[in-house]
């Protein structure tokens, strides 16, 4: 005796919490059962294994059925044919697009292309998350890079109205698309100490301060690019290490103003060049698209990096990064000030986030 | 009364992407009535097209009114080639027709292609205006109700209940064959959609006409089915009970009429004249047999009483005139009708004075004999001559009326096997169309109708049983006679005393039968079917009183012909009735007595039995009240007897009640271990697991001692079809796959319903159909509602006092009581409190249960919830508006089963889609729930090694507007409006 055919349809559509987990992670129908039977699933309910393969079958149909709902969730939210609740709803979107810190850090500022795709397997094997989540995670990231690419207005906006996640992971996904559309480098092993949350810290604040949508709320893909021009004018900062007098006098202001404030002064003293000359260097390159995708790992080079080497406290690295930044407005000669705050008020927040072990 | 019939197609949206170039699709509409078709504009290059069309105007008859569906065709327009259909609505403009429904249909219905299912949506403005017209002779029935519950609807009272209806037509199968088709599938589904549709219009307008006659002005009850005969054709039938209703416009309004209910009647103008004309057309005639008997006929009156006898003296004092009286009455009434029946199963208070027990008839006949397959004489006689059956199964238990009547067939290639059965019963002649009783009879009458047990005194004369029974006084009166064990077909009378709680209980049985071609096939299975109706019921017996209960409600009995074999599969609620004797145990006696190890085993048998009887009453709380034996007058025990029905273990039945009866003082009933079947018989009793803890079922409308529901409700269809081994089917190994399907399905069901524990899992309808040689599919539709544990709890500690204190309240309460012809809920009013307990039974839902539990209203939902349950009452609600009758059929069929996830994955799909379009439907009429659903037909066909399938399902159900009780106490003072727009948007979570 086999069941040919074995379905259950509920008016309202039964969703269990624990199987659309399940799926979403990637696993197969019998291993699904499988982890339910370990998970005391039988005891509890004095269900059969054979219950249990018949319900996660049912859940995974459903779940199969609404897929295609959910690559475009404000049609599940009009659809007719399974009628949801509101929060359940929202929790479907929401879990579906949600995804795991070891995938989106292998993705993160990759192109999200074919080529990319084909790499799934490695990740999956590298993270342990099964190749089908990988894709699902891939394929989420992908389509809300489509749809919000070219779209004017706040990134995070368009994300929340298009695809009705929540404002957490809205702010993600922006991140994402940010660092996907800017291919910063997020890979090499010197970054590798840092978290998704890291990252997704320092693009926001690049989105408020160094897109095109800082600037003009009406422009194309607004959030997504560089302010180009701003990039340009970068390299107005040079200035700062090049001319030798303006890069005295700023050392000076800061030492003054952090004598006996730092634990580490005589090592900021020392390397007060070197660390300028690395922050406006990293400035002026921008405007070569190489260098922006390089930033993290130049940041983490030339500031982090001998920071660390140093043993500077955080505090330390606080304070410094305040009194660079803000002396430069007693600097004379400077006529950039806010084109420096512009770029230093953003890098000073980065930095602190990027700066632990 | 010809009409305006005006259509807007407002705009579309999700539509799929017709052309691949651009992405994007040209849409228009094309909107046929009739033979008059309008087209919209194509609407370029888009998904979302916004027509925002003229109104379409349809000059129309009202007859093509009734028949016609509107047919409404979504296009690709395309320049260079034929224009592609993406897909039909069909909207039935029925609920349209008469004043009391909906006013307008207007909302998105979900665009329906029978290959690709669903694709998108449209958004439709239909009304229509109806001219008066005062031709006599017209052929329409425009405003005669329909509704598919079986009890009168919550907010109308019933007038006059005239009787049953019947009609039923026949037209060729567009479609007999669709494995061997000629024209594209699409083609010839849609004509096979279009064409049912129609016929189940002119078969609704036919039907009206009959109410007319009768001088009704609805028809409740109404259940129309399709027999897919193939070949010989495709007939729609449907029967119903007409009735004359009233709506009940308020409760303030409703309460005089209660006082004085006779004097009502007797004003209405419908009461009076009780034109004799109309009898001879209430029904069809019976058309002189063309097909004559072309196969014996079968037909068992069950007994339900044959198992046990009990002394009998002679008949309470007050008692039998009265009743001598009431028949004659009765009699009057009913006679000159030529079918006594009424499809009801739940009745106006007082309406049921006594039941008698099922009666049911069945009758083999070959499809591939009909003389004249186009035309409905064939059919009609023989289903004229199956009523013929029952009536006068009626009659031999004493009773002129049949209630809860329904009928059914199965076919299997050109067997066709017609079913009809039934609850015999003596009804009060107030009710019904021809009945004059004096006041004072009718006083009198009801201050000897015990509330609570009255349904249950025999209706026969006990001198003269139709089959040997066992009788006893009422325990609950002391003064009328009752049988031990009651089986009936209707709802439990909501004034039934009733001790703990009940439960579903099934029979299921498979029988095997040789292939065989035309009579010799026939034969076979008429020989077989006696077998099966016994042992069905004897199966039932068993269970009944291995849980420890002694009334079945609600039975249904189900005999599906296949090729090579016959399934039975019986469903029915079990419950205590106060007024019936307490049963007796099961009883174990094996053939060889000698044998020492044989006999261990037979005790080891019984004890298992005994605990396994004690395990269910405590779980099902039996625990009746202690009666002393003198109040009752010692049983005098006779020697039984059994039914000539029964097989070889009857020799034995001497020697039984010679055993010891170890379960008290009560007759035990006897199981003989004979043979290996016997054995087999008794294993598969044991074998029934109850449900988990905090989970009940049944299959009526109300669950036995249970009466505190929340507002959850869940309703779902569930469908498994298994493939048997072709090896070594014998029957034992059939029952037990069969068995097996059908515990496993219910496990199942449970499991995944365990979060709304606690809970009852109401109306659970199984219907078995067998597709293929060793195909078995059963589909289960059922609700489940949660209850409230705690008040439950109390419920049951005082339900005892409170069914005996009922049983000896004074008449004064009796009186009022009957008289309420409503079913509906009444706010407990100037009744003192303890009259108001009767009248807050009377109602599904207990007042009181005002805890608001659902989940505040949802925010930003574009799609409104629609409810659907199988249930006429929705928990915790009200339901202030009946909006028209929900009969949808649809066919699906794909030619590329593996790609949409094999048989399991289009079924899934097509039954999703199926409750879409039906919450559409509902939604653009104004509703907010579905009341009395049922799947009425699922016929699923495949064929993996092409890759195809194909599925036929239909669906009928009341549509309703209801406001949430907690809501109705805000909007008290505002009535309920004609138009009012669903309240609740309900955003209750069912996990």
């Amino acid at each position: 005796m086999t069941n040919e055919l074995d379905i259950f349809v509920g008016n309202t559509t039964l969703i269990d919490e624990d199987v659309y987990r399940l799926w979403l992670d990637g696993y197969s129908v019998s291993d699904a059962v499988a982890r339910r039977v370990r998970s005391g699933i039988l005891e509890q309910t004095g269900a059969t294994a054979a219950v249990l393969q018949s319900d996660t079958m049912d859940h995974y149909r459903t779940f199969h059925m609404l897929e295609r709902l959910l690559h475009a969730p404000p049609k599940l939210l009009h659809q007719l044919i399974f009628q949801i609740p509101p929060s359940r709803q929202a929790l479907l979107i929401e879990r579906y697009y949600a995804f795991d810190e070891a995938f989106v850090r292998e993705v993160l500022g990759k192109k999200l292309s074919k080529g990319t795709k084909k790499d799934l397997d490695d990740i999956s094997t590298k993270t342990g998350i099964t190749l089908k989540s990988c894709r699902r995670q891939f394929d989420n990231f992908k389509r809300v890079f489509k749809v919000v690419e070219e779209m004017r207005g706040s990134l995070v906006d368009n994300i929340q109205q298009h695809f009705l996640l929540s404002d957490r992971l809205s702010r993600d996904y922006a991140a994402i698309v940010f660092f996907a559309n800017n291919r910063f480098e997020t890979g090499k092993k010197k970054l590798q100490y840092l978290s998704f949350g890291d990252f997704a810290f320092c693009a926001e604040l690049m989105i408020q301060n160094w897109t095109l949508g800082a600037v003009d709320s009406q422009v194309d893909d607004m959030d997504v690019d560089l302010d180009k021009e701003f990039l340009q004018d970068l390299k107005e900062l040079k200035v700062l290490v090049a001319d030798k007098d303006l890069l005295d006098l700023h050392k000076s202001l800061v030492c003054t103003a952090l004598r006996g404030k730092l634990s580490v002064f005589s090592e900021m003293e020392a390397n007060f060049k070197n660390l300028s000359r690395g922050l406006v260097n990293v400035a002026a390159k921008l405007i070569h698209n190489k260098d922006v995708r390089d930033l993290f790992v130049d940041l983490i080079e030339k500031f982090v990096e001998p920071c660390r080497s140093d043993h500077w406290p955080l505090n330390d690295v606080r304070l410094f990064l305040n009194q660079y930044s803000a002396s430069v407005h007693s600097l004379d000669g400077f006529r950039h000030q806010t084109l420096w705050d512009r770029y230093m008020g953003t890098l000073r927040g980065c930095l602190l986030r990027l700066y632990h072990d | 009364m010809p009409g305006k019939l005006k259509v807007k197609i407002v705009a579309g949206r999700h539509l799929p992407v017709m052309d691949r170039a651009s992405d994007l699709t040209d849409a228009f509409v094309e909107v046929k009535f009739g033979n008059t078709t309008f087209k919209t504009d194509v609407y370029l290059k888009s998904l979302n097209p916004q027509w925002n069309s003229e109104w379409f105007k349809f000059e129309v008859d009202d007859e093509d009114l009734q028949d016609e569906p509107l047919q409404i065709t979504v296009l690709d327009h395309d320049t260079y080639s034929a224009n592609d259909a993406i897909g039909k609505v069909y909207i039935d403009i029925d609920p349209l027709l008469y004043s009391e429904a909906a006013t307008v249909i207007s909302g998105w219905f979900p665009i329906y292609d029978t290959i690709h299912g669903i694709r998108g949506e449209i958004n439709v403005i239909v009304k229509v205006d109806l001219f008066n017209d005062l031709n006599r002779f017209r052929q329409s029935s425009c405003g005669v109700k329909f509704f598919c519950t079986t009890s009168i609807p919550k907010c109308y009272r019933a007038v006059i209940i005239h009787g049953f209806v019947e009609e039923l037509v026949v037209n060729e199968d567009p479609e007999y064959q669709w494995i061997d088709r000629i024209r594209t599938p699409r083609a010839s589904n849609e004509a096979r959609q279009r064409l049912i549709s129609l016929m189940s219009g002119e078969l609704q307008r036919k039907i009206g006409l009959k109410v007319l006659e009768m001088r009704g002005n609805a028809v409740v009850g109404y259940l129309q089915c399709f027999d897919l005969e193939g070949e010989s054709g495709l007939v729609v039938r449907a029967i119903g009970t007409a009735c004359t209703l009233d709506k009940l416009s308020s409760p303030a309004a409703f309460l005089p009429a209660c006082n004085s209910p006779s004097k009502e009647m007797k004003e209405s103008p419908l009461v009076h004249p009780p034109s004799l004309g109309c009898r001879s057309t209430q029904n069809s005639p019976i058309h002189t047999a063309t097909g004559s008997r072309l196969t014996q006929n079968f037909s068992v009156s069950v007994p339900t009483l044959i198992y046990t006898g009990m002394g009998s003296g002679s008949a309470g004092k007050e008692g039998g005139p009265f009743k001598a009286l009431l028949r004659q009455q009765t009699q009057s009434a009913l006679e000159q009708r030529e079918f006594p029946f009424f499809t009801l199963t739940a009745f106006p208070p007082g309406f049921l004075v006594h039941v008698g027990g099922v009666v049911s008839a069945r009758s083999v006949k070959l499809l591939d004999r009909i003389h004249n397959p186009d035309e409905p004489e064939t059919r009609d006689a023989w289903w004229a001559e199956i009523r013929q059956e029952i009536k006068s199964h009626a009659k031999a238990l004493g009773c002129h009326a049949v209630v809860g009547y329904s009928e059914s067939t199965s076919i299997c290639e050109e067997v066709c096997i017609l079913s009809a059965s039934g609850t015999a019963a003596v009804l009060n002649p107030r009710f019904l169309q021809d009945g004059t009783v004096e006041g004072c009879l009718e006083q009198r009458l009801e201050e000897n109708l015990p509330v609570g047990c009255g349904f249950c005194h025999i209706p026969y004369d006990e001198l003269n049983m139709p089959f040997p029974a066992h009788l006893t006084y009422c325990y609950n009166c002391r003064k009328q006679k009752v049988p031990d064990v009651l089986f009936t077909t209707i709802d439990l009378p909501t004034d039934a005393a009733v001790v703990g709680k009940g439960c579903l209980i099934q029979a299921r049985l498979c029988r095997l039968k040789k292939k065989a071609q035309a009579e010799a096939n026939a034969t076979a299975i008429s020989n077989l079917l006696p077998f099966m109706e016994y042992e069905v019921h004897t199966q039932l017996m068993n269970k009944l009183k291995l849980k420890g209960m002694n009334a079945l409600f609600g039975l249904r009995i189900q005999i599906t012909v296949g090729e090579n074999m016959l399934m039975g599969l019986a469903s029915a609620t079990g419950v205590y009735l106060a007024a019936l004797p307490t049963p007796g145990g099961i009883q174990i006696a094996g053939k060889t007595p000698n044998d020492g190890s044989y006999e261990q085993h037979i005790s080891h048998m019984q004890k298992k039995i005994n605990d396994t009887i004690a395990k269910n009453k405590e779980l099902y709380e039996i625990n009746p009240p202690e009666i002393s034996e003198e109040v009752i007058g010692s049983p005098i025990p006779e020697p039984r007897q059994r039914s000539r029905l029964l097989r070889s273990q009857s020799e034995s039945s001497d020697e039984v009640i010679e055993l010891d009866l170890s379960h008290g003082k009560k007759d035990a009933f006897v199981l003989e271990i004979d043979d290996t079947d016997a054995m087999e018989d008794v294993h598969s009793l044991l074998t029934d697991v109850p449900p988990p803890s905090g989970f009940y079922s049944c299959n009526t409308e109300i669950m036995p001692g249970i009466n505190n529901w929340t507002s959850e409700i869940q309703m779902f269809t569930s469908v498994r079809v298994i493939r048997l081994s072709s090896l070594n089917l014998t029957n034992q190994a059939l029952n037990k796959n069969f068995n097996d399907l059908c515990e496993n399905l219910l496990k199942s069901l449970y499991f995944k319903l365990r979060s709304m524990i606690p809970c009852c899992l109401c109306h659970v309808n199984f219907t078995v159909s067998l597709p293929e040689d060793e195909l078995i599919q059963v589909t289960v539709t059922a609700v489940a509602i949660t209850f409230d544990k705690n008040q439950a709890l109390q419920t049951i500690k005082t339900h005892v006092e409170k069914s005996l204190q009922r049983a000896s309240t004074d008449n004064e309460e009796l009186l009022q009581f009957p008289l309420e012809l409503c079913s509906d809920s009444l706010p407990p009013h100037p009744f003192p409190p303890a009259k108001a307990v009767t009248v807050e039974k009377a109602s599904p839902v207990a007042e009181g249960n005002f805890r608001n539990r659902s989940a505040p209203p949802c925010a930003n939902s574009t799609v409104g919830v629609v409810k659907m349950t199988p249930l006429s009452f929705i928990p915790g609600a009200k339901i202030t508006k009946y909006l028209g009758i929900i009969n949808m059929f649809f066919i699906r069929e794909t030619t590329s089963l593996r790609e949409e996830g094999g048989v399991s994955g289009f079924l899934h799909a097509f039954i999703a889609e199926v409750f879409a379009m039906v919450r559409a439907h509902v939604a653009a009429l104004g509703g907010n729930a579905v009341v009395s659903y049922i799947m009425k037909q699922c016929v699923f066909m495949e064929n993996p090694n092409k890759n195809q399938a194909q599925c036929l399902i239909n669906v009928s159900g009341d549509a309703v507007v209801f406001v949430r009780e907690s809501d109705l106490e805000v909007i008290s003072t505002q009535q309920p409006t004609a138009n009012c727009q669903p309240l609740c948007t309900g955003g209750e979570v069912t996990t």
